[in-house]
């Protein structure tokens, strides 16, 4: 878990270096979530569970098993990017041998998916649940509110997992909902609203961990809350000292998920510094490499360009 | 072979398919008890109970979105909005979802799901209850739009949608649920989506519709046949995304003019692509300018018959504009 926590940082932090080199047109980081990440997606099962992350959950799909590798080709938006193969902005996961839903840039949409899914897997008996994942500003929109209410209704095996950084880009959360927790929400579409400290794993896995038993007994969804915050901006194209003091981001670094549970790994000596550092050390390679390894692969071919708008042969009967 | 109007044939093909494949599930608002606003799934909650024919919330996005994730997890959902008049809170999940998922990623995702929509005017439906959307989709590859105007054309389409690996928009036009009567072909019945279907042979002007106003077309063109000796080829399109450029075109070099109807606004309707495509590759043959015939372009139906009647095309129009082209 730790791990994956500093691939996932490592991660973060290498393609905000591939922009500013220029290597890349865009991007778009999750650090400081990694903790509720990580904690979050080590209680789901790959290949079992449907899961519909959201573009700052380099955390959560490394953890279902998405490689660093193929994080990177989406990035640069090769040919061989297993999300999109470069159609999508970087981020946009998507993956059926995951079990990964594919997912756009709109935010909210995913939440209708999640519940379709569990109707689907609930009629077709099998086994699992569906992880859903989104920001806070996702509350505020419509398919949230329809979503929650109809999982509410059918007591659909969902997790709806809100990693809330208390910014919509710019709006704060006070701006964004009247009431204090997005978990309050929950009562209005009778299930459990869960808040959490994001930025504690062992809080994010044991609410998680619940929200997915109750699931798996039949018992419907739970609404859990991550609180947690972003360290840097948007995306690459946003500046956050337009909106953000830099007292109030010193103070969440602070709460930093990955020293946190380092310091408890290395309380009951799980970790020392010496191997601390040596894992970050080979992180560190490993996640160059893969930059380097993903920038000489194929950029994607432009005669493929309008392949794919419907299926190709076979249209029709019998699919 | 019996003879069913449209809303009986599709009533009875979404049995059939229900009958025919546990995947296929109807999900929609008072769809389930109640059988529909027009009875279109009435007996369906009965035959395959609550899981497969799904009442939903009062709330079109979720309808649209819960479909496309069914449709992901293995399902072949059909959601149906109660009127087309009330598809634009789903348009998101139709325009940036459904229409998007095979090729965003990069087909390792499809998304086969059935929008079922009742539109069209000329049922004092007012502004709300009234509309033509289709124009409002056209420009969204990935999406196909079929619109059916016969019975025998509801089952082979309606079948091949829910059967279709990719997310169609099924528009059923309400005034002719009733008034539209035909043969019903038994057993397994398909009509491949894409290819339009000449519907009246003739060699001196050529209409293109859909729809009801496809009726009015026919109408008008036997009308014709028999007081003025013209002879009509008539194109009923069926679907409209992707269109069938090729039989607009070859039946255009054979007659040389060119009419198009429809009951949706004249300014960016499906009319304006079929001129232009007529335009780009039949202009030598054209022997009049292309005409087209639709609703006014005022924002929507207005209630009061005759303001109604003011707004939309009607078949007296359609016979004038043929004459007047087969006098041209």
């Amino acid at each position: 878990m730790y791990r994956t926590m500093l691939v996932a940082r490592a991660f973060d932090e290498r393609t905000s270096i591939l922009f500013t080199q220029g290597k890349i047109p865009f991007t778009v980081t999750g650090h400081g979530h990694e903790g509720a990440q990580v904690a979050a997606a080590k209680c789901l099962v790959s290949g079992r569970d449907w899961v519909l992350p959201y573009y700052r959950d380099v955390g959560v799909v490394l953890t279902l098993g998405m490689t660093v590798r193929e994080l990177m080709l989406a990035e640069f938006g090769k040919a061989a990017d297993p999300n999109s193969g470069g159609r999508q902005m970087p981020k946009h996961w998507g993956a059926r041998r995951l079990k990964i839903m594919t997912q756009s840039s709109p935010v909210a949409t995913q939440l209708p998916h999640a519940c379709g899914l569990a109707w689907a897997m609930r009629a077709r008996k099998e086994p699992g649940v569906v992880w859903v994942s989104f920001g806070d500003g996702v509350a505020s929109k419509g398919d949230f509110h329809e979503a929650l209410n109809f999982a509410g209704i059918h007591k659909l095996p969902v997790v709806f997992f809100c990693e809330n950084n208390y910014y919509a880009i710019s709006v704060p959360f006070a701006k964004q909902s009247p009431v204090e927790r997005v978990a309050d929400r929950a009562a209005a579409y009778g299930m459990p609203g869960v808040s959490v400290d994001g930025n504690d794993v062992f809080e994010v896995y044991e609410a998680t961990r619940r929200a997915v038993d109750r699931a798996l007994a039949g018992e419907g969804p739970t609404l859990v809350e991550a609180r947690t915050y972003r360290f840097g901006p948007h995306t690459s194209n946003d500046d956050d000292r337009r909106y953000r003091s830099r007292e109030e981001v010193a103070r969440w670094k602070e709460k930093d998920p990955i020293p946190r549970f380092a310091a408890y790994l290395k309380d009951v000596g799980l970790l020392d510094d010496q191997e601390d550092e040596r894992l970050r050390a080979e992180i560190e390679r490993e996640v160059r490499e893969a930059a380097a390894w993903a920038e000489s692969q194929p950029d994607p071919d432009p005669a493929s360009v309008a392949r794919y708008v419907y299926a190709e042969g076979g249209v029709g009967r019998g699919h | 072979m019996a003879i069913k109007n449209i809303l009986e044939s599709v009533r009875q093909t979404l049995f059939e398919a229900m009958s025919r494949d546990e995947r296929v599930m109807i999900l929609g608002e008072d769809v389930g008890r109640h059988g529909g606003v027009f009875n279109a799934t009435q007996g369906l909650y009965e035959a395959f109970g609550e899981d497969r024919v799904v009442d939903t919330p009062l709330a079109e996005s979720s309808i649209v979105g819960i479909a496309i994730g069914a449709a992901v997890g293995g399902m072949l959902p059909i959601a149906e909005i109660q009127f087309a008049d009330f598809i634009h809170p789903a348009v998101d999940q139709i325009i940036n979802e459904a229409a998007k998922i095979r090729y965003r990623s990069n087909n390792d995702f499809g998304c086969p799901i059935v929008i079922r929509a009742p539109y069209g005017g000329g049922v004092h439906g007012g502004l709300y209850h009234s509309q033509c959307v289709e124009a409002l989709f056209f420009g969204t590859p990935g999406l196909k739009i079929v619109a059916p105007a016969t019975p025998a054309d509801v089952k082979g389409l309606l079948t091949a949608a829910i059967e279709d690996p990719d997310p169609v928009i099924f528009l059923e036009h309400k005034a002719s649920y009733r008034a539209i009567k035909g043969e019903y072909p038994e057993g397994d019945y398909y009509v491949p989506i894409g290819p339009a279907d000449v519907k009246r042979v003739g060699g001196d002007v050529t209409v293109v519709s859909y729809g009801m106003t496809m009726h009015y077309a026919l109408q008008a063109s036997e009308e014709l046949s028999k007081e003025e000796g013209i002879e009509v080829e008539v194109i009923d399109l069926r679907t409209l995304l992707p269109l069938d450029r090729r039989t607009i075109v070859e039946s255009v070099k054979k007659t040389g003019k060119l009419l198009i109807v429809h009951e949706d606004n004249l300014t960016g309707g499906i009319g304006a692509e079929v001129a232009a495509t007529v335009a780009n590759e039949a202009f030598m043959y054209l022997d009049a300018p292309i005409r087209r015939l639709a609703a006014l372009d005022v924002p929507s139906t207005p209630y009061h018959p005759v303001l109604e009647q003011a707004m939309l095309p009607n078949k007296a129009q359609v016979k004038e504009a043929i004459l007047d082209l087969a006098r041209y």
